[in-house]
């Protein structure tokens, strides 16, 4: 066992260093198995499918997570989780715009300050309606314009229903951000400049580090998804506003409860954000309706230079004089 | 009859090959320090990104591809005026034809520079040949103007080998001994034997009317990159033939600019006269008419619905972009049509000063398609930075869009000493028209 991994990595170094593009041919995905070491075994076995397909059983005390390389984490995160078709749920009621969804997000992705994936909007649909605060990530739409206007394949569809930007393959044409309707995506207009741990390898599912020149925008956290772990933003978020769940097992939730899908879309009237663009987003909201806050709860100790954000849009003559 | 018409064509036109004088190297110098001044801009922007161009997260189109639909638009001048004229037989084209098919092969060559500028990571441009996914529009435009090049230089080219022949074989000529090579390798091995003549025929026919049909899905395929996004302003059925008619627009705008200027400056008096400004004057009539009805039909049904966008972005044209809007599609479209409409005041002078009004305005027409529909997404833009809720272009960007301009000069001007900037073929073959139509005639 021991000897094959270690045949197969030094055919990889091989190719590598001929600069044959000729896809992974050793251990796919994250966790390779060194076995068999010496005699310090904990005596507890686990049984692991290996690289070419046979269950091998091995000690625990001998895995080790193999440092997974770049391009196979770009391959692998084009393959969604398996029987899963994600969806969240935003409960406007609920939101007075505490934006701490807006900082583990920035947080966990390492994105400048003015780079927000999800950003709470103010919104109010007309002059004699209420104003709500309207958190808006990516809506990972079943039918996304940005995916089919991508002249190079750098965003994609899953089958678990997420669409993921691949950074090291995105060309910055910007067509996405003019394709998607709802400014979902975001432009590294300069070099981010991230600290990055030593061993961090790209990930598409995590998108770090961000890289001038590219477009980036809200993952659903396709990274923790896969560790069976909530999105940063519903785990930040104090009002427990963002559900989130699986459309298959018909069940969402935002950490403390678990909603069935289906009945709260009917019970609370959930709707999708313009749905007459035919666009279906898999982010659906429940209207501000029986508000636990006042909008103006979110006004406080908010920065200037977020609150000035919300005041009523300036017009080009007296932005320039302020300027 | 005709070998001594060619010795006068010869006389009349070659003298610029011939030699060059001090105020072609002045102006060529400065067109360079422009160019120059673009690559620095161009290397500013490599090194420190995009932020140092007007662009931001709302607008992330600017000037770069405003210049872009512009140069391909200027393209048209060779489709339509020279493949259509070709392919009529009009009998007035010859002395402009060469021009036309120069403007078309050198804007195609430059216009997608202005595509490479917008994209943010450079290096990766060729992943779009090595990646390509047919769903996108870029694709679709990518294989059609590399067609286009291709097409429009073969016809250039296929134009052109009977002029390089005669070029070869005349004996007085003071030019350069690789001038002369090089004639002498282009040309072909033609000497006009009626096989030859028929061969070639053929494929300027063929070229003629394959670029015209390449350029109309050139130009729809790039107005269909606007057009099948959901954006406000853009989200039109109307955009691919509209683009098609404005790019013949500026087309034939930028060829009579540029039979004023090489008229004056290469003495080709005889040659290109006020019949040719007028008979280009009433196509550009023509064409503003059609324009104008394209731009108030797209607008007059967005603003009468007044669905919520719409009616934003008609407010934002009416209001912040209202200068633009009324030079872009009133003084713009309306002093062509006047001037061309009263004969009184077709003069060369007037019908240029129109032509430049035309290709500025459609410039300024490109530029309020694009901006302010993007600064009006359907989710109100919501910051306090000046730059990033209104667009203004940088330096840079100014910078490029001047050195895309220069290259253009300085190519035309590189060619114009390359070879006759007046088709020699051309004129003798208008010429034996003349003089064999009586004949027939007679025979009838």
């Amino acid at each position: 066992m021991e000897k094959k991994v270690n045949d197969s990595s030094s055919r990889r170094k091989f190719i590598r260093r001929f600069g044959l593009g000729l896809g992974s041919v050793a251990v796919a995905g994250s966790a390779a198995v060194a076995a068999g070491s010496s005699g310090s075994g904990s005596g507890e076995t686990v049984m692991l499918l290996s690289a070419d397909g046979r269950l091998v059983e091995v000690d625990r005390a001998s895995i080790r997570i193999a440092k997974a390389e770049t391009r196979e984490q770009r391959k692998k995160s084009h393959m969604g989780i398996p029987s899963r078709k994600f969806v969240m749920v935003i409960d406007l009621a609920k939101c007075k715009n505490a934006r701490k969804c807006v900082d583990a997000c920035q947080e966990g992705h390492m994105l400048p300050r003015d780079h927000e994936w999800i950003k709470i909007q103010l919104l109010q649909d007309s002059g004699m309606t209420g104003k709500y605060w309207f958190p808006k990530p990516c809506y990972h739409c079943d039918s996304p314009l940005c995916v089919s206007v991508c002249p190079v394949g750098a965003t994609y569809k899953r089958d678990d229903g997420i669409v993921l930007v691949d950074n090291k393959r995105c060309i910055g044409c910007k067509f996405c951000m003019t394709a998607c309707p709802y400014s979902a995506r975001v432009f590294n207009w300069k070099d981010p400049e991230v600290d990055l741990p030593k061993d961090h390898v790209y990930d598409p599912e995590l998108n770090v580090p961000p890289v001038e020149g590219t477009v980036g925008k809200c993952v659903f956290c396709a990274d923790r998804l896969r560790n069976n772990e909530l999105p940063r933003c519903v785990k930040a978020c104090p009002m427990g506003v963002i559900y989130f769940g699986d459309l298959n097992e018909d069940a969402v939730t935002n950490g403390a409860e678990t909603l069935r899908f289906s009945s709260l879309m009917v019970d609370r009237f959930g709707y999708r954000y313009m749905e007459e663009l035919g666009t279906m987003p898999s982010v659906y909201y429940l209207p501000p309706v029986n508000r636990m806050y006042p909008v103006e709860i979110g006004f406080e100790d908010l920065d200037e230079s977020v609150s000035d954000r919300y005041k009523p849009r300036e017009t080009k003559k007296t932005a320039k004089t302020k300027k | 009859m005709s070998r001594t018409n060619r010795e006068t064509f010869l006389r009349d036109l070659t003298p610029e090959i011939e030699k060059t004088g001090r105020s072609w190297y002045v102006v060529f110098a400065l067109l360079l320090l422009v160019f120059i001044a673009g690559i620095c801009g161009l290397i500013h922007q490599v090194d420190k990104g995009h932020i140092v161009t007007g662009m931001r997260d709302n607008v992330v189109w600017g000037v770069y591809i405003v210049n872009f639909i512009f140069f391909m638009g200027l393209s048209y001048a060779g489709a339509l005026v020279s493949g259509t004229l070709h392919l009529f037989k009009t009998s007035w084209r010859a002395p402009v034809i060469r021009l036309a098919e120069l403007i078309t092969v050198i804007s195609l060559a430059i216009g997608p520079f202005f595509i490479f500028f917008c994209v943010g990571r450079l290096e990766r441009i060729p992943y779009i040949l090595a990646f390509p996914r047919i769903q996108s529009p870029i694709v679709w435009d990518v294989i059609a103007i590399m067609t286009d090049v291709f097409g429009a230089a073969i016809f250039l080219f296929v134009s052109f080998i009977e002029d390089f022949a005669i070029l070869r074989d005349a004996e007085n000529l003071q030019i350069a001994p690789w001038k002369k090579k090089m004639f002498r390798i282009l040309s072909l091995g033609y000497t006009g034997t009626p096989k030859q003549k028929k061969i070639l025929t053929f494929s300027r026919n063929v070229m003629a009317a394959m670029i015209i049909a390449i350029a109309i899905i050139v130009y729809s395929v790039l107005a269909w990159i606007f057009g099948v996004t959901l954006q406000p302003g853009w989200h039109s059925t109307i955009f691919g033939p509209y683009f098609v008619i404005a790019a013949v627009f500026s087309g034939v705008g930028l060829l009579i600019i540029l039979m004023a200027i090489f008229r004056k400056i290469y003495h080709l008096e005889k040659y290109i006269t006020l019949k040719h400004f007028v008979n280009l004057g009433i196509v550009l009539f023509v064409i503003a008419a059609f324009f104008g009805y394209f731009t108030f039909s797209d607008y007059l049904t967005k603003w009468y619905g007044s669905v919520k966008m719409d009616k934003i972005l008609i407010d934002k044209l009416f209001t912040e972009f209202r200068t633009y809007f009324i030079f872009a599609n009133y003084i713009g479209i309306l002093t062509p049509i006047i001037i061309i409409a009263i004969p009184r005041l077709r003069t060369i002078r007037n019908i240029t000063i129109a032509a430049v009004i035309a290709l500025l305005a459609l410039w300024v027409n490109r530029y309020i398609i694009i901006v302010p529909t993007l600064e009006t997404p359907f989710l109100p833009i919501q910051d306090t930075r000046h730059d990033w809720l209104f667009y203004s272009p940088t330096w840079v960007e100014w910078s490029l869009t001047a050195a895309g301009v220069a290259v253009f000069g300085m190519l035309f001007m590189i060619i114009s000493k390359l070879a006759p900037i007046v088709s020699i073929s051309e004129l003798e073959e208008a010429d034996e028209k003349l003089v064999n139509e009586p004949m027939k005639t007679r025979e009838s």
